[in-house]
């Protein structure tokens, strides 16, 4: 077992331009992004501005739209670009072997 | 005095090389031996593809014939594999039993193809692309067969169907993933790819999971997780190549993809070094010819010269993929503080993306013109500074270096003569352009309008905006009449629409290629619009995206702000019975619905619904006979209805029965908004039909219908259109004045602003005066509509997309086990 690691699951159960969720302690859930160029992200699933699941957003580049008010979210950093202010936790993840693997720590401890 | 040997696994193009190397630095230090595998002499194996074309024979691509051994007294030994390696005794066994003594042993064993372990692969007919035999085995397939399948859309895998094609097999190409070669390409570059190879008659299946190889004895054909089958008598195998390992494991060396090297090239034992393919440096295995060589050249300095030290590589891609250029290095995933230059060429065919971070190019990715790839490269790999060129940079090195880039970006066409084109669509010159905005076309929609300048594909759309900047100075606004569709593009909606038709084209990717769309996949604002009016264009053939819908369209329920969904099914013109009814609040009390809600448009909406449980509600609601009120969709909502002549003291005709058959006509199609329909019994309007997007009171004498109402933030009611004698009248109005909306309207304009914008007379003119136009325009709705009314949820309800309502995996921390969904 790695213990930085925590493998869930196949990179191809990821849609592109989509994401699916992880739900983790508390009750809160973690988003797990690709983009059209295959690139892999992980942020808290809900937006700085109402708490909006990011992972039901439009993904386009590197940035995901939140599906109640628009706010757009950087898929690198979490922070809200253009006008808006805020930022959501970015969750350590990575590709290896064709299957994804996120930060052991977040995952486990939840998301704040 | 005897000198030390040199041992080599593997007589391909790393270990050939690295001899040579070793060769020039010191031609005399070592006896050397090379093992190879394959009975020949070491070949060129990226020209494998113009050898199974036929373009090509096996002598012209040799690399080093065997005049290259003897000369430099090196003995072959073809045809005998090396099986084991004793690290003891110093000592290589092959396969025939020959033993040899080394003092310095070189491991370079390349890579083996990557079998899908699929039932059926071992099959005779199933075959790799990676060595000679592989040819030959292809190649008396394609004698013997017609149809071949090639699993594996990347380079090997493209270079395959090539050759097979023009050998005048029928090719399939069946990738798992949604673009081809989405290693080396963006989206945007693979899907151009595609639609060149399909139209050279290649069939590509893309997100294509292979099941199964099937036949009796030998290959008969391919079957697809979706279910489909691809009949073939030839299979080839192409989906990725993995280092080989297995000596160097058996051996005892230190391997983790591949065997482990330092930056001499030297593994775990300090008297064996290995070299290509095999090799794993710094946590990077590379699959490519130039880090190759640099390899060789580190590894000879290190053994017989002065130490140099290998330090990676920086690689870059450039093909010609069946004879289209492509080329990528660096990093185009986007980040953050990553900036896109795109240019987009449809005439030519081209695509270019270079990527840019804090003045430094990061990425590129070119299609169809590679000419500018190495100087990419270049300035990719020394880290320049690319501040001062940054606005000519796409434009390629020529521009760039020759004075393109001057700090202001209207000087090059400040700079062009009159008779310089900057049409080429439309062949307009500058002088004409500079003239039309002299004479009082001060907008770049007039210039269009006058001119035809940039009105076509729209790649000139900045130069000419440069000219109504230079000719008018400050008191050029830049404003255009009409808004562009978004920052992607610099056309507007109706631009958009118009092209689409007039070019014929029928996917995302082909429009923002072929409107040369600034960005590489578009933006949250242009996807859904593009999606709806493609969708609008082509009925029946344009397969819906759904990475473009809003939320509530790819979930076909309404999100609400806790994340949790309502659900609201059709109840036609807000009829119901106790059996809908029942189902209703079995499903409200069995999914623990917070509150059930009578909507304004007659329904009952069901609130806090989890998105996992979707599926299951909607499967009740269905087996209730309750269909997908898409009450989430752009598209018709609801037709509210009174009771009309049947019950009420007042009513004159029947408007429960014409609202029910309004929405069994109108139901399930999409529009540019939201659009509600009211039918109300009599003059009192009880049903509120004169704030509806479409409204019918009905009178003793017949129907009155309006159009344009809206109720929302800005209160409108409807503008009246005409008055009709029937039921059929009535919905034929209904039908064409809802597709005039759908094929003309701006995406997200509901019917009122838009009713507005172009008048009540063009729309009657277009719906009451010219009855023939009417009849196409509720033809050309009602054929649309075959395509649209299948009820979402029954194909939710039965497991499509069912990934969209599960988490990807669950954590039980007490087991510290994960469950992939």
């Amino acid at each position: 077992m790695d213990p930085q690691w925590l493998d869930i699951g196949p990179v191809d159960q990821l849609p592109t331009m989509g994401a699916r969720t992880l739900p983790v302690r508390g009750g809160r859930e973690i988003a797990i992004f690709r983009t059209a160029n295959g690139g892999v992200h992980a942020l808290a699933n809900q937006c700085p501005h109402k708490a909006g699941p990011l992972s039901q957003g439009i993904v386009h580049d590197t940035t995901v739209t939140c599906p109640l008010h628009n706010w757009r979210i950087s898929l690198i950093t979490g922070e809200a670009l253009g006008e808006d202010k805020g930022c959501v936790p970015v969750i350590p993840v990575k590709i290896d072997g064709g299957r994804i693997l996120i930060g052991r720590a977040a995952a486990l401890a939840g998301v704040m | 005095m005897n000198k030390p040997g040199l041992v080599v696994i593997g007589n391909g193009m790393a270990g050939c090389r690295a001899v040579e190397e070793i060769l020039a630095r010191d031609g005399d230090r070592f006896a050397i031996t090379i093992f190879g595998a394959e009975p020949r002499v070491n070949y060129n194996r990226i020209m494998l593809s113009p050898l199974l074309a036929g373009e090509k024979s096996f002598d012209d691509i040799v690399i080093n014939d065997h005049a290259w051994y003897t000369d430099n007294g090196i003995e072959l030994v073809a045809g005998d594999a090396v099986v084991a390696i004793d690290r003891a005794a110093r000592t290589v066994t092959a396969r025939s039993g020959r033993v040899a003594l080394y003092d310095k042993l070189l491991l370079a064993t390349g890579s083996d193809p990557f079998i899908i372990p699929v039932p059926g692969h071992d099959l005779s007919g199933v075959v790799t692309f990676r060595d000679m035999d592989d040819v030959g085995a292809m190649l008396r397939a394609a004698s013997a067969g017609t149809e071949a399948v090639v699993i594996g859309g990347g380079l090997l895998g493209l270079e395959a169907a090539h050759g097979l094609s023009l050998r005048g097999m029928k090719v399939t190409v069946l990738h798992l993933m949604p673009t081809l070669m989405e290693r080396q390409l963006d989206e945007a570059a693979g899907w151009l790819l595609k639609a060149e190879l399909e139209s050279r008659g290649q069939t590509i299946i893309t997100g294509a999971d292979t099941a199964e190889i099937h036949g009796q004895g030998k290959v008969e054909g391919v079957r697809l997780k979706d279910g489909r089958d691809i009949p073939a008598s030839l299979v080839v195998m192409a989906v990725g190549i993995r280092p080989n390992v297995k000596l160097a494991r058996e051996a005892g060396l230190a391997i983790g993809r591949g065997i482990h090297v330092d930056d001499h090239l030297v593994t775990s034992d300090a008297d064996v070094l290995a070299v290509g393919e095999c090799v794993e440096h710094m946590g990077q295995i590379y699959g490519l010819v130039a880090p190759l060589w640099e390899m060789c050249r580190a590894l000879a300095d290190g053994l017989v010269a002065t130490p140099s030290g290998y330090g990676g590589s920086v690689t870059s891609t450039k093909l010609k993929v069946s004879g289209i250029d492509v080329f990528s290095a660096g990093d185009f995933g986007g980040g953050d503080g990553c900036e896109d230059i795109v240019l987009r060429d449809a005439a030519r065919g081209v695509y270019k993306r270079v990527v840019v971070k804090g003045d430094r190019l990061i990425g590129a990715v070119l299609y169809g013109d590679t000419q500018d790839g190495n100087w990419y490269f270049d300035l990719l790999k020394k880290g320049e500074d690319v501040a001062d060129i940054r606005d000519a940079l796409i434009f390629g090195q020529a521009f760039a270096l020759g004075g393109g880039a001057s700090a202001n970006p209207n000087a090059a066409v400040a700079a062009m003569p009159g008779d310089g084109e900057i049409c080429g669509c439309n062949g307009v010159s500058k002088a004409r352009i500079v003239g039309a905005i002299e004479g009082g076309s001060v907008t770049l929609d007039a210039v269009r309008a006058c001119t035809k300048a940039s009105a076509s594909c729209g790649s000139c759309t900045g130069l000419v905006e440069g000219l109504l900047a230079i000719t008018l100075g400050d008191d050029y606004g830049g404003e255009r009449a009409a808004p562009t569709i978004c920052k992607c593009s610099s056309f507007t909606h109706e631009d958009v629409r118009r092209l689409i038709v007039e070019k014929a084209l029928k996917a995302i990717p082909e429009v923002m290629q072929a409107l040369h769309w600034t960005t590489p996949d578009g933006c949250s604002s242009c996807r859904p619009a593009l999606n709806y009016y493609l969708l609008c264009a082509w009925p029946g053939e344009f397969v819906d995206d759904n990475q473009s819908r809003f939320v509530n369209e790819r979930m076909h329920a309404n999100i609400q702000k806790d994340g949790t969904y309502s659900v609201v099914p059709r109840m036609w013109g807000g009829v119901t019975n106790p059996r809908e009814l029942r189902a209703i609040a079995d499903v409200a009390e069995k999914y623990q619905a917070r509150m059930v809600k009578v909507t304004g448009g007659q329904r009952l909406d069901i609130f806090g619904i989890k998105k996992e449980d979707l599926p299951a509600v909607w499967a009740d609601l269905n087996a209730a006979g309750m269909v997908s009120g898409h009450a989430y969709a752009k598209a018709l909502r609801t037709v509210k209805t009174c009771v009309g002549s049947e019950w009420c003291r007042f009513g004159t005709q029947d408007s429960t029965g014409l609202g029910i058959q309004t929405e069994k006509m109108t139901w399930g199609s999409f529009m540019p908004h939201k659009f509600k329909i009211a039918v109300s019994g009599c003059p009192r309007n009880c049903a509120e039909a004169t704030i509806k997007d479409f409204g019918v009171i009905c009178v003793d004498s017949g129907y009155e219908l309006s159009i344009g109402g809206n109720g929302g933030i800005k209160l409108r009611g409807t503008d009246f259109l005409v008055k009709v004698a029937t039921e059929q009248e009535a919905l034929d109005y209904c039908a064409a004045f809802i597709q005039l909306y759908r094929e003309e309207a701006r995406y997200l304009d509901r019917t009122a602003p838009w009713v507005e914008r172009v008048g009540l007379d063009y729309i009657k003119g277009r719906i009451v005066e010219d009855a023939a136009g009417r009849e196409a325009l509720t033809a050309r709705f009602h054929y649309s509509q075959q395509f649209m009314q299948d009820d979402p949820w029954a194909k939710r309800a039965a497991g499509e997309d069912a990934k969209l309502h599960q988490h990807i995996a669950e954590i039980r921390p007490t087991r510290r086990v994960l469950e992939p969904a």
